[in-house]
């Protein structure tokens, strides 16, 4: 890590998740996405007099269950504030945030880098609303309130983070819990979950911090790395230049692979926070925490290392699996079908997953069930096909999402394990290789996957391979 | 000065006479915090709402309220169904 020389980055970043409500934070407006220009907009989203906010019972729900998630303290009594600011994409003139007593606080969350596990510790998690969205056209903006008021939740993170690589890790890893949570869809280029990065430099050894810098516009995981690194050698180049980093908001781009300044602001920021007297503080009841407690499902780093220990798989491949709960379900129902769960480690991460990719299905939509990828495995183990054939067969179930069985049979592709039969073709390619044959008994060994090739093509893949290979090394005289 | 900055964070333009007259009213409210201030509140919750009622929720149910013709009904200024405002940068 000396690759800062005397100098180490100091990270932390706010994430925001939009949550998977059907309406927004304080009203009843819907959050879709495709809704057309300012239609999903009610009098509250507006600012109207007289609108008053109702809290969305299902948006503390997921507020809560990301809060357990990430092992916070859930404030029994949390509190709603304004933050007071005037931009027309919220036309009321303050955001509903959380200020001084947020939903949940003081957590961690375990991170898997370089092969070992990192904690990173959670300032906060608290509830507030998105703003609209602005279009900016020169002499005028175009404002768009559908967004103004979908719920969101804030995930600020200690400044525990090392290096970009780390700070990109971190992130990733929110986003699985959020997806495993099913409270947020984590799509960073539609905006649904946004990373602003606090980053410092300071001499390694030092305690105190460094003046921040806060990056946005950081729409991909990649990017949140790539304008770290940027903005870390810019800092260092500056210090030791004799400057002073100014504390500010800078915007990546990444087209061109740097931060710039945002236009500061002429007065500083005064939000004015205070406690919002439409809204009566929320209060959440121990039976309800547990109640959503009882309900979390098994987190990814978990439910890795168990993969690992139950189904003796390697730690990269248990990893790779857990990344997506709809896919760590379907992986565990294979192997547990199957009984093999190596093999079924690797039909869903190579074959399965390779599949998904190139199609850009979901899996939910995958036509092969997983009982009855289990069946193929079976199939295999119980030497009816051959692992070659298995593909082809493999490659039909994902046609048509038919049974191995029944593809098998339809295209007669059962293996054959019949000895007389396979003596008889191995006899046939020897003749008919007289050559090779010479090479090999001269000493050319590398001629035997000559003839398995040979006699494989003849029965199109169907021989059993083990039986093919004892018969030609006995016709071979070895 | 302090009213000058008050004004200026709530988009008000106050006119010379209206200077004077606040910074007095200004003057005595702020005179009256700090009497406030000098009372001890050791061990008394601050208070955030002075009716103490369970919260109340909203089931997560999408309800239309407005149609965007009115939705857009008081906007000054509209492009198609956006509004159009000054520009902000």
């Amino acid at each position: 890590m000396s690759k800062y020389g005397d100098w180490e980055p100091v990270i932390g970043l706010e994430i925001h998740a939009q949550l998977l409500t059907k309406s927004k934070m304080f009203s009843s407006d819907s959050t879709s996405f495709g809704g057309g220009d300012n239609e999903n907009v009610s009098p509250v989203t507006l600012g109207l007099p007289g609108a008053l906010p109702v809290v969305n019972k299902k948006a503390v729900e997921l507020s809560v269950k990301v809060g357990l998630a990430l092992n916070c303290k859930i404030r029994h009594f949390s509190v709603f504030a304004r933050k007071n600011y005037f931009y027309p994409d919220l036309p009321k003139g303050y955001q509903i945030s959380q200020y001084d007593e947020p939903l949940a606080e003081e957590g961690f969350v375990e991170i898997y880098v370089d092969g070992q596990i990192k904690k990173i510790g959670i300032t906060r998690a608290h509830m507030e609303e998105d703003a609209g969205k602005s279009t900016h056209h020169g002499d005028f903006t175009l404002i768009n309130l559908n967004r103004a008021g979908v719920p969101l939740l804030e995930i600020v993170s200690e400044p525990d983070i090392a290096s970009p690589a780390e700070a990109a890790e971190y992130a990733r890893t929110i986003r699985r819990i959020l997806r495993y949570l099913e409270v947020c869809d984590g799509n960073l280029e539609e905006g649904s979950m946004r990373c602003d990065c606090n980053v410092s430099v300071r001499k390694k050894g030092t305690q105190q911090f460094g003046t921040k810098v806060e990056l946005k516009n950081l729409n991909s995981f990649r990017f949140v790395e790539k304008a770290l690194e940027y903005e870390i050698e810019r800092q260092i180049m500056v210090i030791e230049s004799g400057e002073k980093v100014i504390q500010e908001t800078r915007l990546y781009d990444s087209a061109k692979n740097r931060t710039h300044s945002m236009r500061s602001k002429e007065e500083a920021h005064d939000y004015r926070y205070f406690p919002d007297p439409d809204l009566l503080p929320v209060q959440i009841s121990e039976n309800w925490i547990q109640e959503i407690k009882s309900s979390l499902p098994e987190l990814p780093i978990y439910r890795a290392r168990r993969f690992q220990e139950e189904f003796k798989i390697p730690e990269y491949d248990a990893f790779v699996l857990t990344q997506e709960k709809d896919i760590a379900d379907y992986f565990e129902e294979v192997a547990e079908q199957s009984g093999n769960p190596k093999a079924a480690s690797n039909w869903v991460m190579v074959e399965l997953l390779r599949e998904i990719k190139e199609s850009k299905k979901e899996i939910s939509n995958v036509k092969i069930q997983p009982k009855q990828l289990a069946q193929l495995i079976k199939m295999i183990d119980s030497k009816q096909i051959s692992g070659k054939i298995a593909k082809t067969v493999f490659a039909e179930m994902w046609e048509r999402g038919q049974d191995p069985q029944f593809i098998v049979k339809e295209k007669g592709l059962v293996q054959i394990s019949d000895p007389s039969s396979i003596e008889k073709m191995v006899e046939e390619v020897l003749s008919s290789s007289p050559q090779q044959v010479k090479q090999y008994r001269e000493g050319k060994k590398k001629v035997f996957g000559y003839f398995v090739g040979q006699v494989m093509k003849a029965t199109k893949g169907q021989a059993n391979p083990e039986l093919v290979n004892k018969i030609l090394k006995e016709k071979l005289g070895d | 000065m302090e009213l000058k900055k008050v004004a200026q964070l709530a988009r008000l333009y106050l006119s010379e006479q209206e200077m004077e007259e606040f910074q007095k009213q200004m003057k005595s409210i702020f005179q009256y915090f700090e009497e406030i201030k000098d009372i001890d509140t050791k061990g008394i919750k601050p208070l955030v709402t002075p009716t103490p009622m369970e919260a109340f929720f909203r089931e997560d149910e999408v309800i239309q309220t407005l149609s965007v013709e009115e939705v857009l009904q008081n906007a000054p200024e509209k492009s198609g169904h956006l509004f159009k405002v000054p520009p902000v940068v």
